[in-house]
């Protein structure tokens, strides 16, 4: 399954100086899980250096984001229903889960959160 | 705060030029002896006629109840008052904070509240408040149901579990203003304006180190009334409840438990709204709350 989503991240996350601007101190690389799908995105001061699909035999993430599609599927909504409306709110209700060293996430927790909104009207898998 | 520094500022409050417009609120500040200790606590109002005594959420202040106090059909039947609790918008900490770490109990709220209510001489009042807000007025609706006329909990719940580690809200490494905002941006509906939405959290991000956090002590931990809620008679204190459906803090289950557990307490979710409905959509918040006020008018107790 390829997820296009995910691979169209950088695209939609380089062109916005804004959102790249509010990303300029950090650098790191996460993982992102749609079912058995994995990606690994790699940030160097906060633009999107790479997006490279899984399997990994050996995966370098500092920490992971790991959803269902029919989860995420929700989350990409325009107007996603309650529950499937923000990362926070996924994982509160257990359809999400965080793994890893969350310190890029919860210190940029506004940028992750626009940068996964960035992707908002793309086409989800193919 | 007199009614005639209310009355004589709503002279000016129409548009004095084509540029300027002033609103009709009015703040001072009160000195105040809190958990023994002297406390400056900010107090804003605008308006006059029945008391409505407006309760900010965790980690926040009186801006968010903005709107309520400019809109002129509520002003002529209310007294829309508020106050940043301590530690909070313009209310300092006490002296020597410094030397300790904010936790907010409920005695300490309940307490900051009836000395305001005191303070201003309120007679009666209608209290309304958001998230913790709306947590202690179940909690005076049952210790102190003769306190008020009746209240209104917007977003209430009897209890809340932490659902991320709340070490993240104070950490020097960690910009307390940015992640506070962080964490409660999912909390405003997907179709609150975006005006409204990041004024809210531009509240968020003013807030001072462990603020929000020490808030959540009461919201997570020492307020939980979920044992209890069942003994409040809203015969002494008539309570209303309204919910944002997008709110995942205080959930639309939440508010339904306290329906079905509250006798005669009335209660609706409020359609596509969050946890901050009087600050991220108050357009939509005042076409639920103004039927609810005509209601809470009719059954004030005084």
């Amino acid at each position: 399954m390829d997820v296009l989503w995910c691979e169209m991240l950088k695209q939609k996350v380089n062109v916005d100086e804004r959102l790249v601007w509010r990303g300029r101190h950090l650098s790191t690389s996460f993982l992102l899980q749609v079912d058995q799908a994995e990606y690994l995105i790699q940030i160097v001061d906060g633009r999107i250096a790479s997006v490279k699909k899984g399997p990994f035999p050996i995966a370098d993430w500092v920490f992971a984001l790991r959803a269902s599609e029919a989860a995420w599927a929700e989350f990409l909504q325009p107007i996603p229903k309650p529950g499937f409306h923000d990362v926070m709110a996924m994982l509160k209700l257990k359809h999400l889960k965080m793994e890893g060293d969350l310190y890029p996430l919860m210190s940029h927790l506004l940028y992750f959160k626009d940068v996964l909104a960035s992707v908002r009207s793309c086409e989800v898998t193919a | 705060m007199s009614q005639n520094t209310t009355s004589q500022n709503s002279v000016t409050h129409d548009r004095t030029s084509a540029q300027v417009y002033v609103e009709p609120i009015v703040g001072r500040y009160m000195h105040l002896t809190l958990n023994g200790q002297p406390h400056r606590v900010y107090v804003e109002e605008a308006g006059a006629g029945v008391p409505l005594l407006c309760l900010h959420t965790a980690g926040a202040d009186t801006r968010q109840y903005r709107a309520l106090m400019n809109d002129a059909e509520l002003l002529k039947q209310f007294r829309v008052i508020a106050f940043d609790l301590p530690w909070h918008g313009k209310s300092s900490p006490p002296e020597g904070w410094q030397n300790g770490t904010y936790r907010l109990s409920s005695k300490d709220y309940t307490q900051a509240i009836l000395a305001v209510a005191d303070a201003l001489q309120l007679d009666q009042p209608i209290v309304m408040g958001c998230s913790i807000g709306g947590r202690i007025v179940l909690h005076l609706a049952l210790e102190h149901p003769e306190r008020f006329g009746a209240a209104i909990g917007l977003q209430s719940g009897a209890h809340v579990e932490p659902y991320y580690d709340l070490e993240w809200l104070h950490r020097s490494d960690v910009h307390g203003g940015e992640i506070a905002a962080g964490i409660v941006s999912g909390l405003i509906g997907p179709l609150s304006p975006a005006q409204h939405k990041w004024e809210t959290l531009w509240h968020y991000m003013q807030g001072g180190p462990g603020v929000f956090k020490g808030d959540l002590f009461f919201y997570n931990a020492d307020g939980d009334i979920r044992d209890r809620v069942k003994q409040i008679d809203t015969k002494k204190c008539p309570l209303w409840l309204l919910t944002g459906e997008y709110d995942y803090s205080c959930t639309p289950e939440d508010t339904a438990f306290l329906g079905k557990t509250i006798e005669g307490v009335t209660w609706q979710i409020m359609q596509g709204m969050g946890h901050f409905p009087m600050s991220e959509d108050p357009a939509k918040f005042l076409t639920y709350l103004k039927p609810v006020l005509q209601s809470a008018l009719r059954a004030r107790i005084t």
